[in-house]
Formats: structure tokens, sequence, C-alpha cells
């Protein structure tokens, strides 16, 4: 076989040509999904994450309650239960007002996701505000801080250098758990790719896609590390 | 909302008996990926650990490719791969027949790839706990190098890995909703045949997370079990 | 390390040998999830058009039949890789699938159709739906219809697995058509799509043959399966399992 048929084996000119802008297409919506979900994830962490360690009870077993759910359940029962549940429901959200919504697969999809993460990211960020030391409390107790300026300045900023790490590879699970969303017609890498399998049954394409996820992770996987070492260069 | 529990009755109709038939196949699926993932993911962590430089290249390899893959895309490959590979490999060979990968074997395939490549990680960071003085210990007594493994270094592994590998167990659990996708008759799977027949999506899908919840909840009692089993020796000390 | 060849290639001969000593057996794949044509019930059991012409295909060749339900994306794959012997779903002969496969001849045939909501502005079947939203059923003939007319002509279409899910996306008011085999359509409108939704027509020019795959090597299978359809249209079964299901002649 010349090398050119080789070549052809694993990249195909035709189907690139076909199917590779599709395939950026597909790169761009798997982003923009990820960025999304991961910064509202995280808001709604942290909140989630604050009201499981409040002394309120109701706030405190709501919290815990919602995390149990949202990580003890798969990623995809929790999608359809939002897509296709919820999103049956047509009359209820049309009362509300709220129909745009749950009409639109990207904002349900975008909800599923952001809803997911949020409760893994509440333990990532209850462990580091654990892991900061009771001392910092009472110092700035001590020195007459208001208690959000004590939050935003003192505790915040050190807590975050330990939830870097799990936060990193919580990212990194997302981009895979992205792939997911190509079941309810987000067209996602995983999407793209599953239409181009079905128009040419040619396995590469499947190939193509593993390559473009393991280029993503472990390019995000680099920086990740990068930054951690940054923002810890004080401790070193 | 009685009508509702009445979709769940055991009787022709009902659709308790199906969900039921699909959450044991979960159940198994996942079960089955722990013979092949658990010492798998020992094999990578001791590869990764050696002092040639093969050997550490392929489980790092192994390990970057098997977990930065979505689980979804993993599962398509082999199960598609897999078909198409054992047909050309048989018809290489002459033989004309039918491929009996069938779509359980794939799906155990995958996932248990997946599994060691996560449980490798843990291993990794056990074997990192394991004080130096237990090795010299052994070697002081004489002891081979497979025994040192099996009976000092191993049950101390467990003990550290245990948390982690735990995570992994539900990672894994959670995963098998997926081959809902190839048709594979799971309990995600047929909650899906269910709200296709009887149009009650909410309630059904409200019943898998619950299904799934409780195999969670399940699992965590028996690490707890397994956990304390395996700190027996600590607990005279603690009190 | 000779030996061991001579051995294994011995049993690679019995094997082989076993295999065709035993009474034939075909496996056929369908879908599972397209009434009327191929659906099941909550005990698992395969029900349907495409399952009662198996059936009787099989008597008619004196084989015995094992069917099975796969899901439509992974069917052509399945049956690539020996996995089944034919598919039976209602698959639509088509020149692109050709390059992959083999069909026989058509069991029976039929338009593309549109559905929307009762309450649509949207009253031409032969509508572009330009700025509109259209579903299909992914990797299938009105997939690709809708994506290389809907699509270029400026509509948003999306691609469910399942026809049921396009349909309950319809009825939900997320998609303003649906464009599909006319007779699944028809089914669903006469049953849970007949509060919300109507069938606005036939699709010009998209009438085409429902006809069963197999690989493309194999020809005598083909053959069989041609000869043993053309036996029963002759006999009358094929009316009688028709009869069943609709009251007009789809056959034509």
């Amino acid at each position: 076989m010349s090398f050119d048929q080789l070549l052809a084996l694993v990249l195909d000119p035709d189907l690139l040509e076909r199917y590779g802008p599709r395939f950026i297409d597909g790169l761009l919506v798997t982003g923009k999904l990820v960025a999304i979900s991961f910064t509202l994830g995280a808001l709604l962490g942290m909140l989630l994450a604050l009201a499981r360690l409040s002394n309120n009870v109701l706030l405190q077993r709501f919290s815990a309650g919602y995390i149990y759910f949202f990580r003890g359940s798969p990623l995809l029962a929790q999608l359809f239960l939002l897509y296709y549940g919820l999103g049956s429901l047509k009359g209820f959200w049309q009362d509300v007002g709220l129909w745009w919504f749950f009409r639109d697969a990207w904002y349900c999809t975008v909800l599923a996701f952001t809803l997911n993460t949020a409760a893994y990211q509440a333990e990532i960020f209850r462990g580091s505000l654990l892991a900061v030391a009771p001392g910092q409390y009472e110092a700035a107790k001590a020195l007459s801080l208001k208690r959000s300026t004590t939050f935003f300045k003192v505790i915040l900023p050190q807590s975050l250098i330990v939830a870097i790490g799990p936060l990193g590879n919580e990212l990194i699970l997302m981009i895979k758990a992205s792939a997911i969303a190509s079941l309810v017609t987000i067209y996602d890498l995983m999407g793209v790719t599953k239409l181009a399998f079905s128009r040419s049954f040619d396995f590469q394409i499947y190939l193509w896609a593993a390559v473009l996820y393991l280029l993503i992770v472990e390019i995000v996987r680099r920086s990740l590390k990068h930054i951690e070492a940054r923002l810890g260069r004080h401790l070193r | 909302m009685l009508e509702q529990l009445s979709l769940l009755s055991f009787a022709s109709g009902g659709w308790g008996q199906a969900l039921l038939a699909g959450a044991l196949v979960t159940i198994s699926l996942a079960l089955a990926c722990l013979p092949i993932g658990l010492p798998l993911g020992l094999g990578v962590a001791l590869m990764a650990r050696s002092p040639k430089r093969f050997p550490r290249a392929v489980a790092t390899v192994f390990s970057t490719v098997f977990r930065g893959l979505p689980e979804l895309l993993t599962l398509l490959i082999i199960y598609y791969g897999c078909q198409i590979a054992a047909q050309k490999i048989l018809a290489a060979m002459g033989y004309e027949g039918e491929v009996m990968i069938n779509t359980f074997l794939a799906a155990m395939i995958a996932f248990s790839l997946v599994f060691a490549a996560f449980s490798s990680e843990i291993w990794l960071g056990a074997f990192k706990t394991v004080a130096k003085g237990q090795y010299e210990a052994s070697q002081a007594l004489g002891l081979s190098k497979a025994t040192t493994f099996r009976k000092v270094v191993f049950p101390q592994l467990v003990r550290i890995a245990m948390p982690g590998l735990s995570n992994n167990w539900l990672s894994l659990l959670k995963d098998t909703s997926l081959v809902s996708t190839i048709s594979l008759v799971d309990l995600m799977r047929q909650t899906n045949l269910a709200v296709s027949v009887t149009k009650e999506p909410m309630f059904f899908y409200g019943v898998a997370c619950l299904g799934y919840l409780l195999f969670s909840a399940l699992s965590g009692r028996v690490f707890v079990y397994i956990e304390q089993y395996f700190s027996r020796h600590m607990r005279g000390a603690r009190t | 390390m000779k030996p061991v060849i001579r051995f294994a290639g011995a049993c690679a001969l019995l094997l082989a040998g076993i295999t065709s000593a035993q009474a034939e057996t075909l496996k056929i794949a369908t879908e599972g999830a397209y009434p009327p044509f191929n659906y099941v019930d909550s005990d698992n059991q395969l029900h349907g058009f495409d399952v009662d012409i198996t059936k009787a295909l099989c008597e008619q060749m004196k084989v015995e039949c094992t069917l099975v339900a796969q899901d439509w994306e992974g069917i052509i794959p399945a049956l690539m890789a020996k996995k089944y012997d034919a598919v039976v779903a209602s698959m639509i002969d088509t020149q692109e699938r050709r390059k992959k496969i083999a069909f026989t001849n058509h069991y029976y045939k039929t338009p593309l159709s549109v559905a929307v909501p009762k309450d649509s502005e949207i009253s031409d079947a032969q509508t572009d739906f330009k700025g509109y939203t259209v579903g299909a059923q992914a990797s299938s003939t009105q997939a690709i219809y809708a994506e290389d007319v809907y699509g270029k002509a400026g509509a948003d279409v999306k691609l469910y697995p399942t026809l049921d899910e396009a349909n309950a996306d319809l009825a939900a008011g997320r998609l303003d058509g649906v464009i599909a085999d006319k007779f699944p359509l028809h089914e669903w409108l006469g049953k849970a799509g007949k509060d919300c939704c109507k069938i606005l027509g036939d699709v010009n020019g998209t009438k085409a043959d429902a006809s069963i795959a197999v690989r493309k090597e194999d020809t005598a299978l083909r053959e069989r399966l041609n000869k043993a359809l053309d036996e029963i249209v002759a006999n009358g079964t094929y009316q009688k399992i028709a009869s069943r299901y609709f009251d007009f002649d789809i056959y034509q």
C-alpha cells in the first residue's frame, strides 16, 4: 500500500472536506457548553457549600439532599428528567411564562450540566473552606473585620489554593461529560461525530473525535498544572 | 398519583418487572467489570512504577487515553471497533461465520478499561504511602518479592486505596447508564422504553434516578464494612 | 510450534464444519421503536408489520429465524460486522446505503410525510420550513432529506435517536414540524398525537422502497429472500398480514 493509501485509512481527504468544518463547529459548541455550565455551577456550588456549612438546619439539610441527589444519579438520567420530563409540562411552563426556556434543548442542557456540576463543586468548596485554619477566622474577628471582608479577602483566597486541584479535575470531567449532550440534539463534538458516522459508516470518524478529545483534555490538564504551580509559588 | 404507581406494578402491563430486570443488568454489568478492571488497574500501576522505560510509557499512554476520552466515546469505539476488528481478524483466518461479540461483552471491556485507568491512579497514590521500611524489613526477613507484595504491601495498599476505589465504583455504576444508547437493556434503557410507551417521562426518569441512588446507598454500606475489615488491626489502638 | 498451528487449523475447520452442519438459522435485526412496523411491548416482545413479514418469509424459506432488536444508529454497522444476516426494519433503499450494503426487492413503498401542530401557520406540505425548527430521526432518509432540503433553505434541523422522541418534542411544542415515513406518522397521530398535531401531507417525489438489507456478498440469501417475497405476495399471505395493519395497499 502506498503512503497515500495508508494515510487515507486514517485521514481520508474526502471525509475531511465534507465533515471537517462541522467538527470545528462541534468543538466550539462543546467549549461554550462547558464554559457556561462550569462558571454558573461554580457560583451555585459555592452557595451550596456555604449552606452546607451554615448553622441553619433547614439550609444544611436542603443542601445535603441536593448534593446527594445530583452526585448519586447519572448525568444522563438527570438530563432526560429535565429535558423530556420537565419539558413535557408545556401548559405549566406557559402559565408561569418559562416555556421559552424549557422549549430549547440548549437551555435545558446547560441547566442540567450546571445543576450537576454545582453538586460536585459544592463538595470541593466545602472541603477547601474547611481546610482554612480556624485561626484565620479568629484573627479576622480580633481585627474587627466585617464578615463579608473576612470571607472575600481572607478565607476565599486561601481556600481557592486548595480547591484549584480538584476543580481542575472537575473541569476535565465536565469536558468528557459534555459528550452526553449529543443525546438530546445538541451538536457538540460528539453529536457531529455521530452524525458523520451515520452518513459515512467510516470508523475513522470516531478516531478523529478521540484524538480531538484527548488533545483538549491534555491541553487543559497541562495548563491547570501550570496555573496551580504559579498560584502556589509562595508556598514553595 | 395512585394510577402512576400502578404503572410500576409487577403484573403484565405494568413496568415494575421490566425495570427490575433492567436494574439487574445494570448491577451485573458493573460487577462484571471488576474482575478485569481491578487487577488491570493494579497491573498498570505496577508498570508505571517500573524502573524500565517501556512499561512506564505503556502505562502512561493507557492511563492518559482512557482517562481522557469521554466514556460514551470509549464505549462506541469499543462497540463498533470490536465488531469490525473481530470480523476482519476472523475473516483473515478463513472463518466465515457470525461474530459473537455481543453488546454486554463490548460494554464490559470498555468500562473495565476506563475503571482500570482511573483506579491505577488510586493504586499509585496508595503505593506512595507504604513506608520504605516495610520493603527493607521484608528483605531482611528474606521474603521473596512476590511474598512481600502479597502478604505485606497489598493489605496495606487496599486500606489506603479503598476510598478512592469506592468513588471509582460509584462512577462505574453511573456510567453503565450509557449502554442504553447501544441497546443493552439496562435500567436506563428500560426507563426509555417505559416512557415511550406510557408517555410519563417525569415519573419514570424520577424512578430511574431513585434506583441509582439506591444502588449508591447500598454500595456505600458495603464499603463501610470493607473499610472496617481492613482497619481492624487499628481498632484496638484507637479505643 | 508447527504442531500447535496444525492443531489450531484443525479446530478452526472443525468449528466451521460444525456451524455449516447445523440446521440453518438466520439472525434478523429490527429496530423495535417504529410502530406499526416494529415495536416492543412491556414484556420486551417484538411486534409489528416487519416482524410478521419476517416470520412469514422464514416460514416460506423453511428456515429458523431469530429476531433481535437493535438501536437504529448501529443497525447497519452491526449488519456489516456480521452480527446479523439481514435487517427487516423498514429501511429505505438508497444509493448512499448501497455503497455499503445490498437490498432485496421492496416489501412496501412509502413516501415521506410532514406533521405539524394543530395550530400551526404552515399549510403547504411542500414547505421548506425556512425559519422554523423541524425534527427527524437520525441516520434515516428523512434526516438526509431534512438536512439537504430544509437545512439548506435556512431551517433548524434537529435529529433524534428515535422517531418517538421527535414526535414527543413535536407534541411538547419544541418543534414546528416533523418529517418522517408516512405510516408511522399516521399511526402516532392516531394515538398519542391526535390531540396536538395533524398531518400536513406527503412530500412530493419522496416515494421510496422499503426493503430488506443484507450484506453485499450474500447474493444467495438476497435471491432466496426475493423469491420468498414474491411467493408470499402471490399466495395471499402478504395481503393477509398487511390488512391487519393497513386498510389500503402499501405494496405499490
